[in-house]
């Protein structure tokens, strides 16, 4: 079922891409009429991610809120035009198309995930209106063939830099000289961890393991490295299989530490490995409380807690960060037209935000650190903010 | 060599799983000649009964298990009679897509009723690990192994000791002759499904334990994968669906140990065509006419 619907996602995004290809942009861009600067979201508030969306839906309303009671950017006020994509790729691209044309917004935030991000693609570059997504950290968003994408930009780090910074964390902070892959052979993301990792890490890689997504039983895997001489456990997937693998390797009796990145960022992950078991386990996040990468953080956390009640997430945090970045783009270039927006996003210069202090390099990508937290019997007991 | 035995023994535990469903497929197609594709989907039922059995009523494991076994059994009764029954004098392959529809209104049903995440089993079984020499193994592992090694002695027991076991093994030779001889071909059939869905249900509650996470598409992959270990041991026949079911989860196991884990489906798959071709019948298939 889900192989059926990614086909049929690819076949919509390859012909989609068809007509634009080659073309680049054509179009004027939207301009910023009446008194409201429209933005659009283009968020994956229903369906299989549906986490995501929502949680960045609540940091982007929240940041649109206090711009508006500050008085606005460039004496108008912000009007959040919101669109579901239903967390599927082909949807996506309608909003995306939908936002541009009829709504006319002159930016959008939004979808969250990669894949929906990537088929948005060609309907924004068409429409020359610049995106940001908050937490897609495929590398593969912002250039394409080694071409960068004049209109797409990121709030958060990409896949093979979180790499980067865990090989730094392992030898660095966890001293290890040794250390098992145990990688997801079937998702881009994990396979994009696995090679920036091992493309940095100076120790040796004791052994390497694959698994595909779906897969629940790890005894084989894990009973084959059990005896091995080594330092810690990397783990480059998301929380259901890492879930698994933290699970039986504790209950198996390994206790190495147990590394991985952004996608074992969900409580999940510790609901299904079982909290006594989550100790020694280290993920780079884009945002914690602890290590607050900027003194943006605390007015955040604040502000966030009394209009929803809750910590914010890093997926809150990344949402937020969005506006902020279109804001500071917008005063930079004193307009609100996309095309001027487009080059204040591509020049982007020590914009703090609350996930950190970024610049946008060349390819669109925030240059900025990544907090690298602990797990302690479930609970988040370290955070060291590390630089790549 | 230790490794060789640990991971021999991992491979058993992965087997019984797969041997509890196998019997399932095995049965029913012994008995109407139907291959329940809906069969991992009532594995997937009762893994989301246990957790509902375990965290709303919290009910100790075994009444849970108990339960949803009972509860599957009711639902596999109900499939049959709103969508196999009515089918039964159609073609083969039009029962065989009904059962393929059944399977994907069942995964999202639950999709559409409890959303795609995973949840996670409540762990109703306090963990323990024992060392027997240098072979490592959990207090779960052993439950699933004695639960499984149980089932299928009882299933073995109803089928040649029970006059409901009779009847089942003689519908499975000729329906239309049971019949004349005073036999309920209907309530035969009904009691076939339950049986088998009570199994399956045993088995999803058993892996939401041991892995502690279900949800809705769980059955899709060991659904496939048992009923290869039913043609395997021979379709239609008990012990040979749960000598395959081991012999898959060996096989398995060893395919990632040896360090090919991404083809490990393929190879499960490559000898359901090997077998096909060297051995249609199954490894303890005969010409007798017994089935069930």
């Amino acid at each position: 079922m889900k192989k059926f619907s990614f086909l049929f996602a690819s076949l919509f995004l390859l012909a989609a891409c068809g007509p634009t290809a080659g073309g680049g942009a054509s179009g004027g861009g939207n301009k910023a009429e009446g008194d409201t600067i429209k933005i659009g979201m283009n968020m994956e508030l229903s369906g299989d991610v549906s986490a995501y969306g929502n949680a960045e839906k609540e940091g982007i309303t929240l940041a649109v809120e206090e711009i508006n009671e500050a008085g606005g950017v460039l004496g108008k006020k912000l009007e959040l035009i919101e669109k579901d994509n239903k967390s599927e790729n082909g949807e996506a691209t309608s909003v995306a198309a939908n936002l541009t044309a009829k709504d006319k917004v002159v930016a959008v935030v939004g979808p969250a995930t990669s894949g929906a991000t990537k088929a948005t693609i060609p309907n924004m570059t068409k429409a020359a209106v610049p995106v940001i997504t908050p937490s897609g950290t495929d590398d593969s968003i912002t250039v394409v063939n080694d071409k960068v994408q004049e209109y797409i930009f990121r709030a958060c780090f990409q896949d093979t830099f979180q790499g980067v910074i865990l090989a730094n964390f392992a030898q660095d902070n966890l001293k290890a000289k040794n250390v098992v892959i145990i990688g997801d052979n079937s998702s881009d993301y994990a396979i994009g961890l696995t090679k920036s990792f091992k493309d940095t890490f100076k120790g040796k890689i004791a052994k390497e393991e694959t698994f595909t997504a779906g897969d629940k039983d790890f005894q084989a895997i894990l009973t084959k490295i059990k005896d091995l001489d080594y330092d810690a456990i990397y783990i480059p997937g998301y929380y259901a299989e890492a879930g698994l693998i933290i699970k039986q390797a504790r209950e198996m009796g390994i206790d190495k530490p147990i590394l991985g990145a952004d996608g074992f960022g969900d409580e999940k992950l510790v609901e299904i490995a079982g909290a006594k078991n989550v100790s020694d386990v280290y993920y780079t996040g884009h945002f914690s409380e602890k290590a607050p990468a900027t003194d943006k953080v605390k007015p955040f956390v604040e502000a966030f807690k009394k209009k929803y009640d809750k910590q914010p997430s890093a997926f809150n945090a990344l949402g937020y960060d969005s506006v902020y970045m279109l804001k500071q783009a917008m005063e930079d270039r004193d307009s609100a037209d996309s095309k001027e927006i487009t080059e204040g996003l591509a020049s982007l210069k020590d914009f703090v935000g609350v996930t950190g202090k970024m610049t946008m390099d060349k390819d669109h990508n925030p240059e900025k650190s990544a907090v690298v937290l602990g797990l302690t019997e479930g609970k988040e007991t370290s955070a060291d903010a590390v630089n790549p | 060599m230790e490794v060789v035995i640990q991971q021999l023994v991992n491979g058993l535990f992965l087997g019984s799983i797969y041997a509890l469903l196998a019997l399932g497929y095995t049965m029913v197609y012994g008995i109407i000649k139907l291959i329940n594709f809906a069969h991992g989907e009532i594995y997937m039922l009762g893994g989301f009964m246990g957790y509902f059995f375990i965290n709303k009523l919290s009910l100790g494991f075994f009444p849970a298990l108990i339960l949803s076994m009972v509860g599957a059994a009711v639902i596999g009764v109900v499939i049959e009679f709103l969508a196999y029954r009515p089918l039964r004098k159609s073609t083969r392959i039009a029962a065989l897509i009904t059962a393929i529809g059944v399977s994907f209104l069942l995964q999202n049903g639950m999709i559409y009723w409890l959303g795609p995440e995973k949840k996670s089993f409540p762990q109703a079984i306090e963990f323990k690990n024992y060392q027997l020499g240098f072979i490592q193994i959990s207090n779960i592992q052993v439950l699933i192994l004695v639960i499984s090694l149980v089932l299928m002695v009882a299933l073995q027991l109803i089928v040649k000791k029970t006059k409901m076991g009779k009847a089942m093994r003689a519908v499975s030779v000729d329906a239309d002759a049971a019949q004349l001889m005073g036999i309920n071909v209907n309530r035969t059939i009904s009691f076939t499904f339950a049986l088998g869905s009570a199994l399956a249900a045993a088995a999803g509650m058993l892996i939401g334990l041991y892995y502690n996470s279900i949800d809705p598409m769980m059955g899709v992959v060991p659904g496939l994968k048992s009923f290869v270990a039913a043609v395997l041991g021979g379709i239609g026949i008990i012990p040979g669906a749960a000598l395959g079911g081991f012999v898959i989860g060996l096989l398995e196991t060893i395919t990632i140990a040896l360090g090919f884990s991404d083809y490990k489906d393929a190879v499960v798959y490559a000898l359901l065509i090997i077998i096909l071709l060297i051995r249609p019948a199954g490894i303890l298939g005969k010409n007798i006419k017994e089935k069930v």
